[in-house]
């Protein structure tokens, strides 16, 4: 029998073993986030770039088919596609960012991290974790354009629409990263931008109203993880949601949920060389 | 400290690591040797867990790579060969983007950092972006990455490829620093003999995934023979006559070894520069008369085979086969 003693120690020794190994598994996340974040903070031509796209969209597009009225909206068409564009650059930028993990290996620099004692799980979280902190850089600036296209924001439509995007290219990055782990040529990235990254986008939703589609347009529409994003923000931000909020988000966390598990496979699946 | 047991890597029909096992012991700085494609980057892959081999096993500090990869990876530092530290971070980022990686407790992470980046010597260019590095510091930057978590053994791969001569000569200075100042087992592979002969407690050659010897730079020199002295007789002079000098000269104390094959006398001698005079007053008619001091390369060619029979593809990371497809 142990004594009260003992048992206590024993028990200390395993929460300290505990949050030793927690300590160190948030310094290794927080490593792989800050890399992302020192990159993306420096290479500003990216940020750029990929804020300039979705304002082409939402001014161009949005004036130009807004002219035609294609919705039935009768709502003013820049603002009815507008959170369809913060998803856009949701899906570009977490896309992107996960197939970035081909540069990585290209220069050998993720070699350096395979040798590390960093799980393949940890990798994986610490990359989405970079992938959301871009989004998130961008969604907050669209919002700013947002606010001078005339749009209303309160403090609650602001922070759920920060749980979307989160969510949403949560779910994207892993995509992304599902791809770059097993696409080996920088080639293969155009693949990527016209099997995944367009799809994604235009049948989201983005820039048409998804409730009167032909039945296959439709249930491509369905199985995309985008569409409940674009759903749920327009709800949020511009109050037209087909679903309530909750069931968008549910939905969401269902792919979120499965694209994650798929991601963390694959990532453990993937060659180190 | 490393010990290697029957590790065969076989990739479809090439063997790229054959039957291979090797020991190596605590603190050595020990020298992986062979021509491009021998094996030795497989080898280190191996050993740092990022392949498996086909069959065969290693420990390294104790843990198996099969078995305990992930203890394996925190005892061991990797520079690989070509560049891993991501060029728009500063030097002190990336080392600090790893101290983190490897868990370095906080309390002496700052210290440790400026630790390695002393001891490679890049303490004043710690804030600069390593895309302004030069290449030399890049690998010294690894280097110190590589040493940050104070691991117990430390692969270098390749540590001076592409570097200039004087470069070259720095990291050999910087390399033999860290042998002194820190506790650390040294695995270098390199395909310069100079190389391993001034850095390197043992050496080991390897061609075609397979050990073709292995022992200290000194022993090694010592089984080549000495300068080899080649002559060429006038047309007049008789086999029989040479045949018998050879006896003559084969019983000089300075003389290893005396031949005649295809009309030319190669006599291998202790010290030609001098003895060639003392080989001439044996001889008559020499119409041509050669000599050749062996080079460590000739100790490479010998043992490791020539280089010219393996292609170079395939090794080196993405930059720098680009950069030699770019020269071809």
């Amino acid at each position: 029998m142990m004594t009260m003693m003992q048992r206590e120690v024993l028990w200390r020794d395993m929460l300290g073993t505990i949050s030793h190994n927690l300590n160190r598994e948030f310094g290794q996340l927080y490593a792989l986030w800050l890399r992302e974040f020192k990159v993306f903070v420096r290479e500003r031509s990216r940020l750029v770039a990929s804020i300039f796209t979705p304002l082409l969209w939402l001014f161009v597009m949005g004036s130009g088919l807004g002219s035609t009225n294609p919705t039935n909206t009768g709502a003013n068409y820049q603002l009815f596609i507008f959170p369809g564009i913060i998803c856009m650059s949701i899906i570009f930028t977490s896309v992107f960012f996960g197939s970035y993990i081909i540069w990585d290996r290209k220069f050998d620099f993720l070699k350096s991290v395979m040798v590390s004692p960093a799980t393949r799980t940890t990798v994986f979280v610490g990359k989405t974790l970079g992938g959301m902190t871009n989004s998130l850089v961008q969604v907050a600036i669209l919002l700013v354009v947002g606010y001078i296209i005339g749009i209303h924001f309160d403090p609650l439509s602001i922070s759920q629409t920060v749980v979307i995007a989160l969510i949403l290219s949560f779910t994207l990055t892993s995509v992304g990263l599902t791809f770059g782990s097993f696409i080996e040529s920088l080639e293969g990235f155009q693949l990527i931008v016209s099997f995944v990254v367009f799809p994604l986008f235009f049948l989201s939703g983005a820039l048409f109203p998804i409730n009167n589609l032909p039945g296959w347009l439709n249930i491509l529409t369905q199985l995309n993880p985008a569409t409940y994003a674009v759903d749920a923000l327009r709800g949020v931000i511009l109050g037209q949601g087909i679903n309530s909020f909750q069931t968008d988000i549910m939905v969401l966390l269902f792919f979120t949920f499965v694209l994650g598990i798929l991601g963390v496979l694959s990532f453990r699946k993937m060659k180190a060389i | 400290m490393i010990s290697i047991k029957n590790v065969t890597k076989t990739y479809g029909n090439l063997t790229a690591l054959d039957n291979l096992s090797l020991d190596v012991s605590e603190n050595e700085v020990f020298g992986l040797l062979g021509p491009n494609g021998a094996g030795k980057t497989t080898l280190i892959h191996i050993l740092a867990t990022l392949i498996k081999p086909s069959s065969g096993y290693a420990v390294v500090n104790g843990n198996n790579i099969l078995d305990d990869p992930c203890k394996v990876r925190s005892s061991i530092g990797v520079v690989f060969q070509a560049p891993s530290s991501d060029d728009i971070l500063t030097g002190y980022e990336n080392i600090k983007v790893h101290a983190l990686l490897y868990g370095i407790p906080k309390e002496w992470r700052e210290k440790r950092i400026s630790e390695v980046l002393d001891l490679v010597g890049l303490t004043s260019r710690k804030d600069d972006q390593v895309k302004k590095y030069s290449g030399g510091m890049r690998r010294r930057l690894e280097i110190a990455r590589g040493l940050v978590h104070k691991p117990r053994v430390l692969f270098l791969d390749e540590p001076t490829l592409g570097l200039d001569p004087s470069s070259r000569d720095n990291m050999w200075q910087y390399i033999r620093k860290l042998v002194e100042e820190e506790n650390v087992t040294i695995i270098l592979t390199t395909h310069y003999m100079e190389e391993a002969d001034q850095l390197c407690d043992r050496i080991c050659f390897i061609n075609n995934g397979r050990i073709t010897a292995v022992d200290s730079p000194a022993k090694l020199k010592e089984t080549l023979s000495g300068d080899t002295i080649r002559i060429r007789f006038e047309d007049n002079v008789n086999q029989s006559t040479v045949l018998s000098k050879i006896e003559e000269l084969s019983l000089l104390d300075f003389v290893h070894n005396a031949s005649y094959n295809d009309n030319w006398l190669v006599i291998t001698v202790n010290n030609a520069n001098k003895n060639i005079p003392k080989i001439l007053s044996y001889l008559d008619n020499v119409n041509w008369i050669e000599y050749k001091k062996p080079t460590l390369n000739d100790l490479f060619l010998q043992v490791a085979g020539n280089p010219m029979d393996d292609d170079d593809d395939a090794e080196g990371g993405f930059m720098e086969r680009y950069a030699r497809y770019d020269k071809s």
